[in-house]
């Protein structure tokens, strides 16, 4: 029977299946664009962000 | 009420890998800063609703993911010109070793589908295991696995690096030394 089954695998078809060494590099290069800005660390308006809803945290929930 | 050292900690720590995400997402580093902006506001003010012991990473995460999708989709046609703005965001960025390839890389990942994009960024580049994204993207594992598998296949071609012999001998020998090298 070429119906249900048929469409089901078809559906599911895999595209080809990547070698390692390519897996290898994407994930390099994907791992080096987001460490390339995780490494700018925490920029100074998100620190004084966080410190000002710190302090002002009973202030704000009055 | 005031803010849990412990807490403030976590919500820090976990800046710099939300801006990644976000730039990731957004393409564009000063709505990626906008977005992480009105993420930690969110999760300041609903703090309550976050359960202590549970990752916090995670938690952002799914709030910086949902923002995205509800708010910055809509406005994403009007700005629709990602190739040129990566380009132009990077620009203000120092110049590094191999700015060049990460240039081409981020421009390949602009052209995946937004679903296949954040699937892969928080496997392959956040380190999210397969069931903390499918708890982030609101999906089955499955289906996770399968927009990763597909957003690789994808930028392989893209990137035109599908096949083994475009690596070249170098590759190979690269291979066998990282099988034998200690």
């Amino acid at each position: 029977m070429e119906t249900a089954a048929t469409r089901q695998k078809k559906d599911h078809t895999k595209p080809a299946k990547l070698g390692r060494e390519v897996q290898a590099r994407l994930g390099q290069q994907l791992r080096a664009m987001y460490d390339d800005v995780v490494s700018q660390g925490v920029p100074d308006r998100f620190a004084e962000l966080l410190n000002r809803m710190d302090g002002n945290g009973n202030k704000d929930k009055r | 009420m005031a803010m849990d050292e412990s807490v403030r900690k976590a919500v820090l720590g976990a800046v710099p890998s939300l801006r990644a995400f976000a730039i990731s997402l957004c393409g564009n580093v000063d709505r990626a800063d906008d977005l992480v902006q009105e993420t930690l506001l969110r999760a300041l003010a609903n703090i309550d609703s976050f359960q202590p012991g549970t990752n916090m990473s995670a938690w952002l995460f799914t709030i910086l993911r949902n923002h995205f999708r509800s708010e910055y989709r809509k406005r994403r046609r009007e700005v629709e010109d990602s190739e040129g703005h990566y380009a132009e965001t990077l620009k203000t960025q120092p110049e590094q070793h191999g700015q060049v390839e990460l240039r081409e890389f981020r421009e390949a990942l602009a052209h995946l589908p937004a679903d296949q994009r954040e699937a892969l960024i928080l496997v392959g580049a956040s380190g999210f295991s397969y069931e903390e994204t499918a708890h982030i993207c609101g999906c089955a594992v499955g289906t996770i696995k399968s927009r990763v598998n597909r957003a690789r296949t994808r930028l392989a071609e893209l990137l035109s690096i599908n096949g083994a012999d475009e690596f070249g001998p170098d590759e190979q020998t690269r291979a066998v030394l990282a099988r034998g090298g200690e």
